[in-house]
């Protein structure tokens, strides 16, 4: 890209100072929507600007935006900053070194929908950028950008940061929405959908802190400034995290639909090791892995579709070929079967029991009778879960199944299970199990 | 029943209300589909992913929003492409669903084994083998066998006390949530919940004592699995080896419908009761029991109950035989120039009945019921009570609930849960007038305080807007729960008078949802003084003088009149035992059968569990035996027999009789059956479901006092607690650290 839209900081030293920011159309979109825009307007250019949630559903924000009733009150904004999937960490770039844009557009977004509140949910581990983002919103209110009537206006909001506890789960909207309302991680029954009964049981948009960054150029520039980029399904940028075996891993904003997967590996600089890269992770370990002989395919929903993988969050992780399947699909089984909030049985129980049969492969006692067995409890999980954290659990195994059995078998005949690197793994792991497991007292009785 | 749907199971038809989720239109017509985390009680979750089948809606053209036929005309079904949850998904018109095929099936065997997996599998030593949904589902449902490494299990706590009376097994729960959801939406005591997450997810208890509710019991019926298991029952006996009788709790007015789950016990050689568990009574108690009903059994087999009649000789009790027992007391009765009989709220009508039979043949015999000070206005809750068709269920929208004076937890547990959901979940608009605060407050729409003792100078004075007979008009149903509390008899009658009042004022009188609900202390209260209410009956017992008193089930000594001589019917040397002259040993609810007449008037069948306890006797057959010996030529062979003569003496009761209070009739949710995983272990009604006698509501009379509450001045309600401690109570190893 010439100019970024949203890695700002990229082409603008200190722009994640509000003065900087200020300077180069800062808050612009925010003082026109307040002071010249109705609500509906700004969902109207949202909504044709085709911007989808860049969460990793693809969900048009804009016509999310739309379902909010208009006479139910109060109504609130939560900015999905949980961002666990492993291998991304664009919004984590974004609230550190572009904040105010994602406060902007948080901004717009509760103006759109005539909501008072905000809340900025941060994964624990965002402790510190969290802080930074706290930090810009308190410049923000000095700047009298947020608070009670604003611009002269009778529109006031407020905007909170909020840090989770550290679990997967709470990236999945409902279960967001839980946690926040300081209840225990898991996902909600749905319907009814948030835009219904949300955060404490009123209408509530739910976004992406990408997808909200998006918004203040598409309010200021107009939805047809927008639409330049991408494709006509995919208008405009995206973030791409890309790390793994590559010499220059990092974000890249990207239009949607321009470049392929090769490209996008070149743009990273190529292998790192100056080994072919195998595959990759288009979405983190929920996403079905895609084998290089695909890599020519567009990054853009559809196309990802067509491959028979997804967008997802843009979380690319590249391997090279001295990555042994097996060892990676147990490695992303180990993290679901960790991350599980344990709510419905078939990802509680079935992660736990893949994890089981891995543990075995790697230990060097598995034979080809535990390879089928580990696609069986991966059938047996799929279509069953209650969210679709549960389903993204299988993507590891039924893609890895799929596209590189070979290492599977390669596994058990050339005897790889065993070596000291995995038994040394495995103990690893199950010291650190015990130590996440360790012996508490309830009631004075000792329990694991 | 507006606004049916239709929808097809398995190609069957069936039509149910709106709303009803596939699991419930599927059980009407007897399609078992297997749930762990569904209960018909408690709002859905779809945790488990038991109860998974196919779903399809009719086939819509986008373009002309038609439903699609094919060339037969038939309407073409869209299938969703994946399966989903019977359990949260309402019936939708022409709605489709399939629970017969493999994907179905499968699926449900894929589901068990993952259970399966970490449950340690401990039938053979877990108290709900026999009775236990997961048993029941694997042998129906689940995989012959396990592909999961045995030595790959998990092990946990087996041993966790939540709270004194309920323990965890952590290997045995399957996280299903249904403790926690009934503590949380039944009983609104939030007191478990889970903690941790994925395969360390486990229950937890948050409050300090641990599983601090009035309710924790109700949960080991509704755990799918023995994760909870009672401190009273574990590992005391199998469920198949019990045997089951229907029976009644008498420890307040709900009248709660149980079933004693009795067995000989392999160290005593006794028949005993192992267990009390609720018997489904959708217009009772549905499928709830209090923690006092469950647990306070145990006075039954106490060691101290007495097993032989006793006389005083020498200024000493010493044990007689019946023969010489009766014939004292009938000697007595004789020669009685004045008789009393003091008969506890505790006692079964046929017991009440005979013996104020026998007192009123003396020309000054007096009959009065312990405690005396509901006799003051029990005559207005029955003839201004709720009606013959009264249902707490009912009552919802547009309907106003006034509690005054009351402690309803404290004093109907049962009727707090049922009030609950009726303004909760159901809309009803309460009113809660008190002098200190109650757990209805955190409902209630509006309070109003006084000064304890000051309830009917209040409801006498208020202008609260909430109360005005405008208001109370508009009101779909008006329901008045009232208790004594800290009020003498003038007040207590005053403020049911008042209540009356407004009731009369408000066009409410009549209806089947409108009018006085009391919270008498006992499970007899209401029948024992529609018995004595005859001609003498009236007033304070402990002001009366007379040369023979006879006292049945009296717990306080204040009820005790002056006499000559005092014959005492009781299970245990009480303190009025130990001064009687003449002592019976009495049998317990348990070993006998009997009725109650509950607070809401409902009279109620409780059948025999137990074999008696050494020489004791039914207080009906010594009563009958005493008047044979004085000339009456009594030959009721059974309480059937004494209460058709108690209907045809008492006129609130005619018609009634015990074929027609063992009638039965079907309910909903069913429980009890081989779907144990539905309802829970809960027992089917089989021993009837009562019947209310109807109210008398006349003009009310100008608000003079009776006359007997000059003799009740002295009197005052007590502050009850659920577990205060009494004569029953105190006998109950697992309720020692409850007793207040």
């Amino acid at each position: 890209m010439e100019k970024h839209i949203l890695l700002r900081d990229l082409d603008v030293p200190n722009i994640r100072d509000l003065a900087v920011y200020s300077q180069h159309e800062g808050y612009a979109a925010w003082k026109k929507a307040v002071t010249g825009m109705k609500p509906d307007e700004v969902i109207t250019v949202v909504k044709d600007s085709g911007l989808r949630g860049r969460g990793g559903a693809g969900f048009p924000a804009g016509v999310k935006w739309s379902f909010i009733p208009k006479d139910v009150f109060p109504k609130y904004v939560t900015v999905n900053c949980d961002e666990s999937e492993p291998g991304t960490f664009k919004d984590h770039h974004l609230i550190r070194h572009n904040p105010h844009q994602v406060i902007e557009g948080t901004a717009l977004c509760a103006y759109a929908i005539g909501a008072n509140v905000a809340y900025i949910y941060c994964r624990g581990e965002f402790r510190e950028p969290a802080y930074e983002l706290q930090k810009a919103i308190d410049d923000a209110y000095a700047a009298g950008l947020l608070g009670k009537n604003l611009f002269g206006s009778n529109y006031s909001l407020d905007i909170y940061v909020h840090l989770g506890a550290g679990a997967y789960i709470c990236g999945e909207e409902s279960a967001l929405l839980e946690s926040l309302e300081g209840k225990i991680g898991q996902p909600r029954l749905k319907p009814p959908f948030p835009a219904v009964s949300g955060l404490y049981s009123k209408p509530t948009v739910i976004n992406n802190v990408e997808t909200l960054a998006n918004v203040p150029p598409i309010v200021l520039n107009g939805s047809a400034w927008y639409k330049q980029w991408g494709t006509e399904k995919s208008p405009g940028v995206k973030l791409f995290s890309v790390c793994g075996h590559v010499k220059n891993p990092g974000n890249y904003e990207l239009p949607l639909g321009k470049y392929s997967i090769q490209e996008l590996l070149e743009m990273a600089g190529g292998s790192m090791t100056g080994r072919p890269i195998k595959a990759v992770l288009p979405a983190g370990s929920s996403s079905p892995i895609i084998p290089a002989s695909n890599f020519h395919a567009k990054l853009d929903y559809e196309a990802m579709a067509a491959i028979g993988s997804v967008l997802g969050s843009c979380s690319w992780i590249f391997m090279d070929d001295s990555v042994d399947m097996v060892w990676a699909a147990r490695k992303m089984i180990r993290f679901f079967k960790h991350e599980s909030c344990g709510k419905c049985t078939p990802c509680r129980e079935g992660t736990h029991w893949a994890l089981s049969v891995y543990d075995k492969l790697l230990s060097g006692k598995g034979t080809i009778e535990d390879v089928n067995l580990i696609g069986e409890v991966n059938k047996q999980i799929i279509g069953k879960c209650f969210c679709p954290l549960g389903e993204f659990a299988t993507s590891s195994m039924t893609f890895t199944l799929k596209h590189f059995k070979q290492d599977y078998v390669d596994f058990i005949d050339q005897k790889k299970g065993g070596s000291d690197v995995y038994l040394k793994e495995l103990a690893r792991d199950h010291h650190l199990h015990e130590l996440h497991s360790g012996v508490v007292s309830v009631n004075g009785i000792k329990v694991h | 029943m507006a606004d049916l749907v239709n929808l097809t199971i398995d190609g069957k038809a069936v039509a149910v209300p709106k709303g009803t989720l596939i699991v419930d239109a599927a059980k009407t017509i007897q399609n078992d589909i297997p749930v762990f985390c569904y209960h018909p009680k408690l709002k859905p979750v779809g945790m488990c992913r038991m109860c998974l089948v196919e779903i399809g809606t009719p086939k819509m053209d986008p373009a002309t929003r038609q439903v699609v036929k094919d060339d037969k005309g038939v309407v073409v079904i869209a299938w969703q492409p994946k399966l989903n949850t019977a359990c949260t998904t309402p019936v939708s018109e022409g709605m489709a669903v399939r629970t017969q095929t493999t994907v179905v099936s499968d699926a449900r065997e894929d589901v068990l084994e993952f259970l399966l997996t970490s449950h340690p599998l401990d039938c053979p030593i877990c108290d709900k083998g026999g009775e236990c949904p997961l048993q029941n589902l694997t042998l129906e449902h689940g995989p012959g066998n396990s592909r999961f490494e045995y030595e790959n299990k998990q092990h946990n706590a087996k041993h966790v006390p939540l709270g004194d009376l309920i323990y965890l097994d952590r290997e045995r729960c399957i996280q299903c949530s249904r403790c926690i959801r009934f503590q949380d939406d039944i009983a609104d005591d939030h007191v478990l919940q889970f903690h941790e997450r994925g395969r360390h997810m486990e229950i937890i208890t948050l409050s300090e004592p641990g599983f601090d509710s009035y309710f924790s019991g109700n949960t080991s019926d509704i755990c799918p699995v023995g994760a909870l298991t009672t401190a009273d029952f574990r590992f005391k006996a199998r469920p198949w080896e019990l045997g089951s009788s229907p029976s009644v709790c008498n420890h307040c007015a709900v009248g709660c419908n149980t079933t004693l789950n009795t067995r000989l016990d392999t160290k005593t050689g006794i028949n005993e009761i192992k267990r009390v568990m609720p018997r489904q009574n959708e217009q009772v108690n549905e499928i709830w029991l209090c923690d006092k009903g469950r647990f306070v059994h145990h006075y039954t087999r106490a060691g101290d109950r007495l097993q032989k009649p006793l006389i005083r000789q020498n200024g000493q009790l010493v044990e007689t035989t019946w023969e010489r027992a009766l014939d004292l007391v009938s000697s007595k009765l004789l020669g009685a120039s004045s008789v009393a009989a003091v008969i506890g709220d505790r006692i079964a009508n046929e017991d009440a009945h005979l013996l104020t039979k026998l007192v009123n043949s003396n020309a000054k015999g007096e009959t009065r019921l312990s405690p005396a000070l509901p006799a003051s206005y029990a005559d207005l809750a029955r003839d201004y009570g709720v009606g013959v068709g009264f249902d707490m269920k009912q009552l919802g929208k547009g309907d106003v609930i006034v509690v005054v004076n009351g402690d309803v937890e404290e004093q109907a547990p049962v009727w707090f849960l049922r009030l609950r959901q009726a303004v909760v979940d159901r809309g009803a608009k309460l009113i809660v007038s008190n002098h200190r605060g109650t757990k209805l407050h955190r409902y209630a729409a509006h309070i109003a305080r006084y000064e304890q003792g000051m309830a009917a100078q209040w409801a006498a004075q208020t202008d609260d807007a909430a109360l005005s007979t405008e208001e109370l008009t508009k009101a779909r149903n008006v329901l008045f729960v009232f208790g004594d509390e800290k009020l003498d008899a003038v007040s207590a009658r005053g403020l049911a008078q008042i209540l009356v009042g407004k009731l009369v004022a408000a066009g409410q009188i009549g209806k089947p949802n409108s009018g006085l609900l009391p919270l008498y202390p006992h499970g007899n209260t209401q029948g024992v003084f529609d018995i004595v209410a005859g001609t003498r009956h009236s007033g304070n017992p402990g002001v009366l003088s007379v040369d023979v008193a006879w006292l049945v089930g009296v717990g306080d000594t204040s009820d005790a009149p002056k006499a000559r001589f005092s014959v005492v019917s009781e299970l245990f040397m009480t303190a009025l035992a130990s001064v009687a002259d003449v002592v019976l040993p009495a049998l317990s609810f348990a070993e006998r059968e009997g009725t109650y007449t509950s607070g809401d008037r409902r009279v109620q069948r409780f059948y025999r569990a137990l074999p008696a306890v050494g020489q004791a006797k039914p207080d009906w057959w010594a009563v009958q035996e005493v008047a044979r010996r004085m000339g009456f030529v009594w030959n009721f062979a059974s309480p059937a027999q004494i209460f058709t003569d108690l209907a045809a003496n008492v006129s609130y009761y005619s018609g009634l009789g015990y074929e027609v209070l063992a009638k039965t009739e079907s309910q909903w949710p069913p429980v009890g059956r081989d779907d144990l995983y539905y309802g829970g272990t809960g027992y089917e009604n089989d021993g009837g479901i009562g019947v209310r006698y109807a109210s008398n509501p006349s003009v009310i009379s100008a608000p003079t006092l009776p006359k007997m509450i000059t003799s009740m001045s002295d009197l005052k309600g007590p502050a009850r607690k659920l577990y205060q401690t009494g004569e029953l109570i105190k006998r109950s190893d697992v309720m020692q650290t409850h007793i207040e």
